[in-house]
């Protein structure tokens, strides 16, 4: 299979990357060599072979229910691009 | 000094033939000599370095001990380390200095070792050049037009050009193994779930693991030591009691030392028409490491394993399908990069994204959100996943004939800058031997094999599951009969 552009564009618009028509271009170029080598795995029989999704088969480990960390917020903080009395600032959603 | 082995330096802090101060100044006047040329390092900060030499100094005064006390480290800059630039060699966290430390950095702290500097990687750990950082490319020492591998090209050049004595690196698809074979060094990736990835900023997170470079397998072990435990941060730690991966590098040398031990030869690796998928040179130094093997003792069996040609194929959908969702994090409204200009939040988001991000990362990101989308995910991702029981299940079938799997860590030596850059599939393929390992969860190492053309080669071994001390062993002991692993690039020993 092959991708098309609009396909390229739909896929960066869901993963919230601004591209380019030239980007998309040559984006669109290198998926599809890409998927030519995924493509392989079609041909492999994986009838009623169950999907792996971690190497180790271990259960999620449950923790007690009480606090375990102290408050930083302020230090968390400091590294974020704009925040005004311990909230992050982003662009207005709501109008 | 910058010749000594971890142990032996150990030994000169004990009896106090330099100071932890004193090594680590000589190790960042090399740094600051040498990495103008070789890129190895994103972040140096030698007064932060010098503080903790003289706080292990200072402990060690106080009577403290410990085979990593004082000992300068290159980290690479996927690890957060609080008031350290943590990078991930891309320009999105150009400017992060990390409020916290990754449980590594933390269990190093412990241990008294000093932090020399953080080194250079391809963008979030995605390439295996080195070529793909926003901090430019890597040289490798041994050649600086060509490049170190990747992504712990930073670290696998820092020690091979002895800006480092040893280094820590990130493998999810190959990233130790395939720059320590570039680079002439010993590096080793864990069974998954042995060293925690907390603080380690995520790539694919049912393949990242943590382990050392160094030069020789006795220094990866006490780094083992060091970074290898159980961590409640981490869902993915491993609850096992701890070990001393040391303990079973002997210092005794019968004359078979390895007799009893049997060698599993995959026919994917050396069949005959397989063969002609790695360079010839490289392979006949496979082939005499395997003969070394041999006259140490051990016996060699053929093993199989048919799934393997499709863990390229596999690996391609899961690691970027793992890699859009943890990279979603970026986003500009908690931490790095926040673009300039834009209009609403999905406009914010959009461009932030564009301009933090470079080419590899996108492509990588497109690629798992296409494969995780609606009417997509069971002919790619779940199909990936179903080869991936194959490929983990072939590899229990062959341990069941044989204790350790050799083969080439890579299909050639490193090659030269920009010569792979433009076609990200040749770039791909050059993981061919290491990334079904990561699949099946499995630890592997490249230990030096000899050079072919004048660059280093390395063989790859593969263990069984917790397999490390083993693999560490039959590691040493080709290193006690050979000295590959003491080879050095020729330029750069002033």
């Amino acid at each position: 299979m092959s991708l098309t552009l609009e396909q390229v564009r739909r896929v960066a618009q869901l993963a919230r990357i601004d591209i380019s028509d030239a980007e998309a271009d040559t984006a669109l170029g290198e998926l599809n060599g890409i998927f030519s080598l995924i493509e392989a795995m079609q041909a492999a029989d994986t009838a009623g072979v169950a999907p792996m999704a971690h190497a180790l088969d271990i259960a999620q480990r449950l923790r007690d229910d009480r606090v375990s960390e102290s408050d930083q917020r302020a230090a968390f903080q400091a590294v974020a691009p704009e925040t005004a009395d311990g909230l992050y600032l982003v662009p207005k959603v709501i109008e | 000094m910058i010749e000594r082995s971890l142990k032996s330096l150990a030994q000169g802090l004990a009896k106090g033939e330099f100071s932890s101060v004193e090594l680590t100044q000589a190790y960042l006047e090399r740094i600051a000599r040498h990495n103008p040329e070789i890129n190895a390092f994103i972040t140096v900060d030698p007064d932060k370095s010098l503080a903790q030499a003289k706080a292990a100094d200072l402990r060690r005064a106080r009577g403290e001990a410990g085979p990593l006390l004082g000992i300068p480290l290159a980290q690479k800059d996927i690890f957060c380390a609080q008031g350290w630039r943590t990078t991930c060699g891309s320009r999105m966290l150009e400017n992060f200095v990390s409020p916290y430390d990754a449980t590594v950095i933390e269990r190093f702290d412990a241990a008294g070792a000093v932090n020399l500097g953080k080194t250079n990687m391809d963008e979030f750990a995605m390439g295996s050049s080195n070529e793909t950082s926003y901090f430019g490319a890597v040289k490798n020492p041994w050649d600086p037009a060509r490049v170190p591998g990747g992504s712990s090209g930073g670290s696998a050049a820092a020690v091979a050009a002895r800006l480092a004595p040893a280094a820590t690196g990130t493998d999810t698809g190959g990233s130790i193994r395939q720059p320590a074979a570039l680079c002439g060094l010993t590096g080793l990736k864990p069974t998954y779930g042995v060293v925690s990835r907390w603080g380690m900023i995520a790539f694919a997170s049912s393949l990242d693991q943590a382990g050392p470079m160094a030069r020789s397998a006795e220094d990866c072990a006490l780094l083992l030591n060091a970074m290898a435990g159980f961590d409640t941060r981490d869902s993915t730690s491993v609850e096992r009691p701890a070990e001393d991966y040391t303990r079973l590098l002997a210092a005794d040398a019968p004359a078979k030392p390895l007799a009893g031990l049997k060698i599993g030869l995959p026919r994917e690796f050396f069949g005959e028409a397989e063969r002609a998928g790695c360079d010839a040179a490289v392979m006949a130094r496979v082939d005499e490491a395997i003969a070394a093997y041999r006259a140490l003792g051990a016996e060699t069996v053929e093993v199989s394993l048919p799934a393997m040609q499709l863990s390229v194929p596999a690996y391609y959908v899961i690691a970027p399908a793992e890699a859009s969702s943890n990279l979603s994090r970026f986003d500009g409204v908690r931490y790095g990069h926040r673009a300039p200009e834009y209009s609403d939040l999905d406009d914010m988001y959009s461009k932030t994204r564009a301009q933090g991000f470079g080419a590899e990362v996108k492509r990588r990101i497109l690629i798992g959100t296409y494969v995780l989308s609606h009417g997509y995910y069971d002919a790619y991702y779940r199909q990936a996943q179903r080869i991936r029981r194959l490929i983990a299940d072939d590899f229990a079938r062959a341990f069941k004939e044989c204790d350790v799997i050799m083969g080439p860590t890579s299909p050639g030596t490193a090659f030269r800058i920009g010569e792979k850059a433009a076609d990200p599939v040749q770039m791909y393929l050059s993981d061919i031997y290491t990334i079904a390992v990561n699949l099946a969860g499995l630890p592997g190492m490249s230990v030096p094999c000899g050079l072919a053309n004048g660059l280093p080669t390395g063989l790859q071994l593969i263990g069984n599951y917790f397999g490390e001390a083993r693999l560490l062993d039959v590691a040493h002991r080709y290193q006690r009969a050979t000295d590959w692993h003491l080879q050095r690039p020729t330029a750069l020993a002033d």
